[in-house]
């Protein structure tokens, strides 16, 4: 119980506003290195301090954050609670900014186990703990399962096989020092090793798709000529304003980013500037801006306008999306559908209409085209990978430290030490811990002794 | 009939050290042996130390035990192992002759009054209503006392083991104990069967050492007691040598398998995965070119060398054989054959962290009888078991070494906690602090329990406090002593940036040696490589003692005696079965069982909240 944890506290994830609570004897201090305002070490107990959650000097989130010191708090212990208000995606970044600063991720129930045996609540009110301790290894089990890939699964315990070979080759340079027929782990030797670590695990970040969809959700760019109703397209998706909607074409100049929950993963919508020739400035800088974002979408949606006929520059759309994993949108709005289906027949596309919200056929489709619908517990989901994330980070970090300790000339058996927590942090990601490993492996695959 | 304080049974390295501490500590204690003259015998490597183990030498001496000075009294060849590898895995490992390593022991045992040796054989506990009252001898004679530590090394119901012949026996063809073990399997230890074994002994004169490659001891001075002066000429140190088996070697042993004891079928114990045999080696490693050997002196006193590396249960023809094949070894007449020897432990989970037997009350066992390996390893449970037989005597709570302060203390922690299927050896790798476990701070480390007990004497206790003064002047002078450009280039640091001799010392190219002309200060060796140790790896430091904070918050909340498990709602049913069996005494323990899942863990705590609460 000495941990610092937290944990995403309102229920709805998608709701704008989300409120983050950390408790525990660093709560103060941990958020306070990623806050931006008052020194929240310092300020009074029970008091609501407005300021920013930053990242690298950066502003993530306008917050408000409200510091209650023990012994009067929920879990008796100091706890701390960040009111966001970026939704969903700022909401996961101040979660991984915790964790990567010393929180630990909260088990389901961990608040209350703790006012409870802080002697916060009697036992009735604490009855359900049990029930919730007891549920988590089988959620746990499960989650695992879904949202580990047997593939990522293999490929970090391969990647901890490899650590504990690195360790157990040290250790017996260590433990046996008169064997010199025994390779020696030089700090060339190991950074060579660790090179190649890193590049795993970077790959692992990169190839996990359900890894990228969490941290930085699916990204769909939306593409089209001026006034076919991309924006109302993506405010239904949404459900809220945030584009402006005119059909003045040539409106939506800037790059707009909006978020919403598609079965549970944050789909990222930008709606690029309505591509076309111009020669207003401002306009053209939005384009250019848009091809790039093009280049870097998981996902064009083209959007055509179904009541016309084909003009020259969808068909020159047309060509163009090929290139990309692409998906088209007729939007038929309310009038008869005019659009040559004929010229489209080996394209990919759905059809559907902003006015009267009829998606179903778009939003099942991106679902399948992501394999969206293969996982069940959203929620869930979401938070441990947010911990995976957190973790693989904290070992490409560690790493880091290393290759900076190696050049520092750090003896090696300091480096066990930073090579032990590699070791541990993936084995929490595939939820194995073994104790004995290290020894095991010593005596498989050398040869020592009297 | 005789009556005393404590009966030690056993004069092994662990019968020595709990005799002694028993006895120093005011206790009547009575050392029985099967013979006086094997009094601190070393039936296998002539050496005292090595990785891990040579701590541990300096964490006994630091408690007030005496094998680091009999070691260094007794020793022909000394080195400090790993120095290049990191300061937290530097350990001395010593060539100690054999002759005069039990000599010294036996007149560091006979200084003290309290203390009586004897030779007998012990074939039964006298014990009543789960307590101890005493031993009854081979010849029916009841000897009582209060206390008893069974320190019977592998000599319970011992067998030698030579190709297909087997005998009774313990080392060397002496005489072993054949009762015992059944008596205590009658009271409920469990019995378990472990092995071991010894490589050959070569004849002086029949050894080529021309063609072999000479291993020197360091060009320095060492001892492993913070008390001592060095008692050797540094260039007058006995040298070993390395060789290598080849593929003649190889094909003698692999062609004759089936006649070794362990691969005829003739072993039933288990034996030490670090300790293989030279045939398990070929077994295992068959792609490996060569083995390394060592030949390593026995004594000054009689001309016989150790061959490391190349223990065997071969018949002794094959054994000729083999060592004939060795270069270098041609000619060499074997003086003693290799074998291998079974004997009997019992399970170390049925122990208490005191080393108390959980089933006996007063009885306290060390060494290899709880299924460990090494002279040292033996020797630091007996001062252990010694230490809280007396404390217990005088109505005092154990002294239990954490896991962040000694190598004993991983030791029988995993001992008790993990149990043991083959002989136990230390290696720093079993440590998770082995940063904070360090060949230059064992005394920091122990000395103040050392000192409470009362091992340790005001005047090694006030050196200490010295030490620690000096230790803190010299840091808090290298935190305000700041170096003017000059110096700085003097140490080759082209910066205009002020400097203090701590950031100074932290450069990697810095050492300690560069900088102490500008300390005002008289600072020993050894405080100087501790110093540089501190500042050159605070950082790692600070990580450990955190990690260590975690753990010490675990090991405060303890378990009451009482507990019943069952009772515990949602416990997993493993956990409920480990749990009875080891019954640890904190939530840290516990956490260290396999088989115990950390939401076990969490419904242990909220019972103990719920029907501890006002404890």
């Amino acid at each position: 119980m000495d941990d610092t944890i937290c944990a995403i506290s309102t229920a709805s994830q998608v709701a704008g506003i989300a409120i983050i609570r950390v408790s525990g004897k660093d709560a103060k201090k941990i958020v306070n290195k990623i806050f931006k305002g008052k020194n929240l070490e310092k300020v009074k107990s029970h008091t609501i301090n407005y300021g920013f959650i930053v990242s690298n000097g950066e502003k993530v989130d306008e917050v408000l954050v409200t510091v209650m010191s023990s012994p009067k708090t929920f879990t008796k212990e100091d706890v701390v609670e960040i009111n966001t208000h970026g939704g969903f995606t700022t909401t996961n970044k101040v979660l991984e900014l915790l964790l990567l600063n010393g929180c630990r991720l909260a088990e389901p129930g961990e608040f209350t186990k703790r006012a409870f045996l802080n002697g916060r609540i009697d036992l009735v009110e604490a009855q359900s703990i049990n029930d919730l301790i007891e549920s988590k290894t089988e959620n746990q089990r499960k989650l695992a399962m879904n949202n580990l890939t047997g593939k990522m699964s293999a490929k970090i315990q391969h990647l901890m096989d490899y650590i504990l070979e690195i360790r157990a080759n040290i250790e017996v340079n260590i433990d046996y020092p008169e064997y010199e027929d025994e390779l020696v782990i030089t700090h060339e030797i190991l950074s060579d090793r660790l090179n190649i670590i890193k590049k795993e695990i970077n790959n692992i970040l990169k190839e996990s798709k359900t890894g990228k969809l969490i941290k930085n959700g699916l990204n769909i760019a939306l593409i089209g000529k001026p006034n076919t109703g991309k924006s109302s397209l993506l405010n239904k998706l949404i459900e809220e304003d945030k584009a402006i909607v005119t059909n003045i074409p040539g409106t939506t100049r800037d790059i707009i980013e909006s978020s919403f929950l598609l079965n549970g993963y944050l789909v990222n919508l930008i709606d690029t500037a309505g591509i076309r020739k111009t020669d207003n400035l401002i306009e053209k800088m939005g384009i250019d801006k848009s091809l790039e974002q093009i280049e870097n979408a998981d996902l064009v949606l083209l959007i055509l306008d179904g009541s016309k006929k084909l003009s020259q520059e969808d068909k020159d759309l047309l060509k163009k999306v090929k290139k990309y994993n692409y998906l088209i949108f007729i939007n038929k709005s309310d009038l008869n559908l005019k659009i040559e289906t004929e010229y489209l027949k080996n394209y990919d596309y759905v059809i559907g209409n902003t006015l009267n919200n009829e998606l179903e056929e778009l939003k099942n489709k991106i679902i399948s085209k992501f394999s969206l619908d293969l996982i069940n517990e959203k929620e869930l989901v979401f938070i441990t990978n947010t911990e995976h994330h957190a973790l693989l980070k904290d070992t490409l970090n560690t790493i880091d430290s290393i290759f900076k300790n190696i050049k520092k000339n750090v003896p090696i058996d300091m480096l066990t030490i930073d090579l032990g927590k590699c070791y541990e942090n993936l084995g929490k990601i595939i939820g194995k811990t073994y104790e004995e490993d290290l020894i095991n492996e010593i005596f498989k695959n050398f040869c020592l002794g009297k | 009939m005789q009556e005393v304080d404590v009966i030690v049974v056993g004069g092994g390295h662990a019968g020595c050290e709990a005799s002694y501490a028993t006895s120093k500590m005011g206790f009547k204690t009575l050392l029985i042996t099967l013979n006086k003259n094997n009094i601190a015998d070393m039936p296998c490597n002539p050496s005292i130390g090595g990785t891990a183990k040579g701590i541990v030498v300096r964490e006994i001496d630091a408690l007030g035990g005496i094998m680091g000075k009999v070691a260094d009294a007794s020793l022909f060849q000394i080195k400090m192992l790993n120095n290049a590898k990191g300061p937290a895995v530097r350990s001395l490992r010593a060539q100690a002759d054999k002759v005069i390593y039990p000599k010294n022991m036996l007149k560091k045992l006979s200084e003290n009054k309290n203390l009586k040796i004897i030779e007998n054989s012990v074939k039964n506990l006298l014990v009543k209503n789960n307590k101890i009252e005493g031993i009854i001898l081979e010849n029916d004679e009841i000897i009582k006392s209060k206390i008893v530590i069974l320190t019977t090394g592998t000599y319970l119901n011992s067998e030698i083991l030579i190709g297909d012949t087997k005998k009774s026996e313990g080392p060397h063809g002496e005489k072993n104990e054949k009762f015992l073990s059944k008596n205590l399997e009658k009271l409920g230890f469990k019995i378990q069967r472990l092995k071991t074994g010894t490589p050959p002994r070569i004849k002086n004169d029949s050894i080529n050492f021309d063609v072999l490659k000479k291993e020197n001891g360091d060009d320095l001075y060492y001892t492993f007691s913070f008390d001592d002066e060095p008692q050797y000429k540094k260039e007058e140190q006995r040298c070993c040598y390395l060789l290598y088996t080849n593929q003649k070697t190889h094909k003698i042993v692999l062609d004759n398998l089936d006649k070794s004891s362990m691969y005829g079928g003739y072993v039933t114990g288990v034996g030490p995965r670090y300790c293989p045999s030279i045939e398990d080696k070929l077994v295992r490693f068959k792609n490996k070119e060569r083995h390394q050997l060592f030949l390593e002196p026995e004594s000054n006193y009689y001309d016989e060398w150790y061959l490391q590396g190349f223990s065997t249960s071969m018949p002794t023809n094959i054994q000729e054989q083999m060592v004939h094949s060795l270069e270098g070894l041609e000619k060499a007449v074997i003086t003693k054959y290799a074998y291998a020897i079974e004997y009997d432990a019992i399970d170390p989970l049925q122990l208490k962290n005191s080393l108390e037997t959980k089933l006996i009350e007063n009885l306290y066992t060390a060494g290899q009888i709880n299924g460990t390996s090494g002279y040292e390893e033996a020797a630091s449970q007996g001062l252990i078991a010694g230490i809280n037989a007396a404390l217990k005597l005088q109505n005092k709570e154990p002294l239990i070494l954490k896991r962040n302060e000694a190598y004993i203390g991983v030791l029988i922690d995993d001992l008790v906690t993990k149990g043991t299927k083959e002989p136990y050896r230390l290696l720093t790798s079993r440590a998770e602090f082995r940063l904070l476990l360090r060949h230059d701070n064992a005394d920091i480390r122990l000395r103040k329990y050392g000192y409470e007990v009362g091992l340790i004497n005001e005047k090694q206790y006030k050196n200490l406090q010295d030490k620690l003064e000096t230790l803190k002047k010299v840091i808090n002078y290298m935190d305000e002593r700041y170096l003017n450009q000059e110096e700085l280039l003097k140490l080759g640091i082209k910066n205009n940036n002020s400097y203090n001799l701590s950031k100074v010392l932290k450069r990697p190219e810095i050492r300690m040696e560069d900088i102490k002309d500008l300390i005002p200060l008289k600072i020993s060796e050894d405080l100087k490589n501790q110093i540089e140790v501190l500042i050159k790896y605070e950082g790692y430091i600070k990580k450990e003692e955190k990690n260590v904070e975690k753990l010490i918050n675990l090991e405060n909340k303890k378990i009451p005696k009482n507990i019943d498990y069952r009772k515990i709602t949602n416990l997993a049913t493993e956990a409920v079965e480990k749990l009875e069996k080891i019954r640890p005494t904190t939530i840290a323990q516990a956490s260290r069982i396999s088989g115990v899942n950390p939401s076990d863990i969490s419904m242990l705590l909220i019972y103990l909240k719920k029907e501890y609460k006002n404890e």
